[in-house]
């Protein structure tokens, strides 16, 4: 698993990709973490368009991340989920919380 | 009972090894009749309870045994994951969505268990450890695989 985190103004753009378990959520967190305290990163944008596999350590990163942000009045997307992980998150409940789209320019439009 | 194949790994509780054990588990159940979809969810169902058992059975301690064992026989998939950690005080509680306090942890583990399998069974004892029991049936082709009568 890996990530790659870059800035678009106020959002942090966090690119996830491969598998997101147990080994790479308590490194991602902190990482993410870091960032948004650096940059001062108002608001989130998930791109999971390379991920191969997430389970419920990978969602609690997210999850944790989008409690963090919107207690800030800060706001979350996600893009590019696959179709083969859509199932888990939806089961996890996170398609409720945080809004989906399909690509950077959707979910970047609707932060801002 | 006829076991058309069995395997059986045992690893360290690092993060690490989720991982491997998901993979093992999946390499071995393709050689029978799963589609892709259920070599997925077969993979979040094992991540999952092995996690579990890294993170409540041992706490988090990378020093502790987990045993990974699967075998298939006439039409199902069992796995177990077994630990000799802290054991489990309240399994009800701890099969409830959203369960445990830390924001972090969606506590959905037995969740995804239960829907991605077709049956879950949990075994307990609070100073011994737990074992998780995983089933998920296949489609049967009878010119497939090895035969072992038991």
């Amino acid at each position: 698993m890996g990530y790659e985190i870059d800035k678009e103004g106020d959002t942090l753009i966090v690119k996830v990709y491969g598998e997101f378990d147990l080994h790479a959520a308590d490194y991602a967190r902190r990482d993410i973490d870091k960032y948004i305290r650096a940059q001062g990163a108002k608001h989130i944008v998930f791109d999971l368009g390379d991920l191969t596999f997430i389970d419920s350590s990978g969602l609690g990163v997210i999850l944790g991340r989008y409690r963090h942000i919107s207690e800030k009045g800060g706001r979350v997307a996600i893009f590019g989920v696959p179709p083969t992980i859509l199932k888990v998150m939806e089961i996890s409940g996170l398609t409720r919380l945080i809004p989906f789209y399909a690509d950077f320019a959707s979910a970047l439009q609707s932060i801002s | 009972m006829k076991i058309r194949n069995r395997m059986k790994l045992e690893f360290l509780s690092c993060s690490e090894n989720v991982g491997l054990a998901r993979v093992a588990v999946a390499a071995f159940a393709s050689g029978v009749d799963f589609n892709l979809s259920d070599l997925e969810e077969i993979k979040v169902a094992v991540s999952e309870a092995v996690s579990n058992a890294i993170i409540h059975g041992y706490e988090g301690a990378a020093t502790g045994a987990v045993t990974l064992s699967a075998s298939l026989t006439d039409g199902n998939l069992e796995i177990e994951v077994e630990d000799t950690g802290r054991g489990i005080a309240d399994l009800e509680q701890a099969m409830l969505p959203g369960n445990g306090s830390d924001p972090e942890r969606l506590g959905l583990g037995f969740v995804f268990m239960k829907s991605f399998m077709d049956d879950v069974s949990v075994w307990t004892e609070v100073g011994r450890g737990t074992r998780v029991k995983l089933i998920k049936s296949f489609p049967v082709n009878e010119n497939s695989g090895i035969t072992v009568e038991n």
